[in-house]
């Protein structure tokens, strides 16, 4: 089963962790999850600043600076993950640094005839 | 002509065996098909086609020496039927044939236990919503239909059913494991299963008679629940005390309420009219998991529930060892009520006049201002504060919605706080005076 974790942070509630070094932490979490041959890809993103979002109205291009939602909580990154069952998604979830300061949302990849 | 009323009775009869036979098999029918066909959803509809199936044949002939034997068998063979039409079922009904080789479901048996102890731990995972969980409990479980279940929990047919095939569809797609957590994840879980339990309980309890006859059969289901899972799950202490805690006090359900549907204080209830043999259940079972030395908040609740129920009037009853087990409980989860109802105790022990300055201490320190149903409606308000704070919930729990919900759960244990410190505000004014 594959599930792609959004690497979910916000500007308001986000605060550093004391005795956590999220650069450190997160190669940990890469190491570990490459190892198991759970991560199937992943990145980080740039900064939503620097989003480009496109919509096609009527025919018409239309493109806006910045991300499709406005609001305080963004994506920083995101992986695929590949692995057994929902149980096992949230094990590897919860063990991602940024789960400590901001969030990781689940979400499973439609399967097509399921 | 005398045929006819005698066959509606016989149909009458025929539904309720059904019914009854329904809801007693569910579980082991729901669980023993998702293990087979690996989709919990699927499996609920082969149960209800089966049971649609019964109405129909039972009508005809009669009840089957095994009903509930006969159940798994349309069940079963329902969900071979529509695997092996479904076009894209192919590794499901591989796997449907090489389990069904295996290991059979035969009622009874020691794997269908174990398939409805993983129903449960399935229905209650922590990724489905709260509300999702007891609905898909009740219905998978328990073997009650949607409307019994809308009924029961307030809400229309169509939004249960909504509320019902989501949880279904997060399950399959989420793939969310039909399984009994493995060990290091195992209290946990089942500290989330019990909780159902006890929500699902306090969802009944807070209901009066009469017309909401429905909600109150919930205490009912959920000690019905109480009693499989402590069949499944044997030598759980809380698990134990919190079947002891719902069996202490369904045991009063007759003297809660008036004939108007107000609720009787303690001291006013007709001991007499106690369910003495729940009690004395309850009380054994409380005190039998309590001497396995692992004690917890459910044991605690039934040790204190256990002091008032077998206690022969109020002036009778053991408050010291209330108060002790109220110490412990407080340690162990510090909660504004529980805090609150220990001043009740503390009241009975050292007098109205110490009780009181501890609900003094308990505002000052701060620790019921952050639990928004206790907040006192202004700052110098104590002690009158809590007081006024569960004439509050009341209000809300009259109200419907969220706050009406989430307050139900407090309810039993605000009314006895609400009177008892009406009792003690009304003595002190009096000693003050």
């Amino acid at each position: 089963m594959k599930y792609l974790f959004l690497i979910c942070v916000n500007d308001a509630t986000n605060r550093p962790v004391q005795g956590l070094d999220v650069g450190a932490a997160t190669d940990a979490w890469f190491n570990e999850m490459n190892e198991r041959k759970k991560r199937l890809v992943g990145e980080r993103l740039r900064p939503r600043e620097e989003a480009t979002t496109v919509s096609v109205i009527d025919g018409k291009l239309t493109l806006s600076d910045g991300p499709f939602a406005e609001t305080k909580d963004f994506i920083g990154g995101f992986d695929l993950i590949e692995c057994k069952d929902l149980d096992e998604a949230i094990e590897i979830a919860a063990k991602h640094p940024v789960a400590q300061f901001g969030a990781i949302e689940i979400r499973p990849i439609w399967v097509w005839n399921a | 002509m005398t045929d006819s009323p005698a066959a509606d009775s016989d149909k009458g009869d025929i539904e309720r065996a059904l019914t009854t036979v329904f809801r007693e098999e569910s579980g082991r029918i729901v669980g023993a098909l998702t293990r087979l066909c690996g989709d919990l959803d699927l499996a609920e509809e082969c149960a209800q086609d089966a049971f649609a199936s019964a109405l129909e044949n039972w009508r005809a002939e009669g009840l089957p020496p095994r009903p509930g034997a006969w159940l798994m068998v349309v069940a079963r063979n329902r969900a071979f039927d529509r695997l092996r039409r479904g076009t894209t079922e192919r590794t499901k009904l591989e796997h449907f044939l090489m389990l069904s080789e295996n290991s059979g479901p035969q009622p009874g048996g020691g794997e269908i236990d174990d398939d409805q102890l993983r129903l449960v731990f399935t229905c209650c995972h922590l990724a489905l919503a709260t509300e999702a969980q007891i609905a898909l409990t009740l219905r998978t479980v328990l073997g009650l239909t949607t409307a019994e279940i809308a009924h029961a929990l307030l809400t229309s047919e169509p939004t249960m059913a909504q509320r019902l095939v989501r949880a279904k569809a997060k399950i399959k797609h989420s793939l969310i494991p039909f399984e009994v957590p493995d060990h290091a994840r195992f209290s946990g879980r089942l500290a989330a299963v019990l909780h159902v339990v006890y929500l699902l309980f306090n969802e009944g309890y807070g209901a009066a008679g009469g017309a909401l006859y429905l909600r109150a059969e919930l205490c009912g289901e959920a000690i019905r629940l109480a009693r499989l899972l402590a069949g499944l799950v044997p030598d759980e202490p809380e698990l134990s005390g919190l079947l002891a805690l719902l069996l202490l006090q369904h045991a009063r359900r007759t003297t809660r309420v008036d004939a108007q549907g107000a609720l009787v204080p303690l001291a006013n209830q007709d001991r007499s009219r106690w369910d003495h043999a729940l009690i004395d259940e309850g009380a054994h079972l409380v005190e039998t998991a309590l001497r396995q030395g692992h004690a917890g908040p459910y044991q605690l609740q039934a040790a204190i529930a256990a002091c008032h129920a077998t206690a022969g009037s109020m002036a009778d009853t053991d408050w010291r060892e209330i108060l002790g087990l109220y110490d412990v409980l407080l340690a162990m989860t510090p909660s504004p009520v529980i805090a609150l109802n220990r001043t009740v105790a503390l009241a009975e022990v050292d007098g109205p006049k110490v009780a009181l300055a501890r609900l003094d201490a308990l505002e000052a320190s701060g620790q019921l201002a952050g639990y928004h149903l206790l907040r006192p409606p202004c700052r110098n308000a104590s002690p009158i504060g809590p007081w006024r704070a569960g004439g509050r919930i009341l209000c809300a729990r009259a109200a419907p919605g969220r706050h009406g919900r989430r307050a139900r759960i407090f309810d039993t244990e605000i009314v006895r706080v609400d009177r008892r410190l009406r009792s003690v505000l009304a003595l002190t004014q009096t000693q003050g005076d």
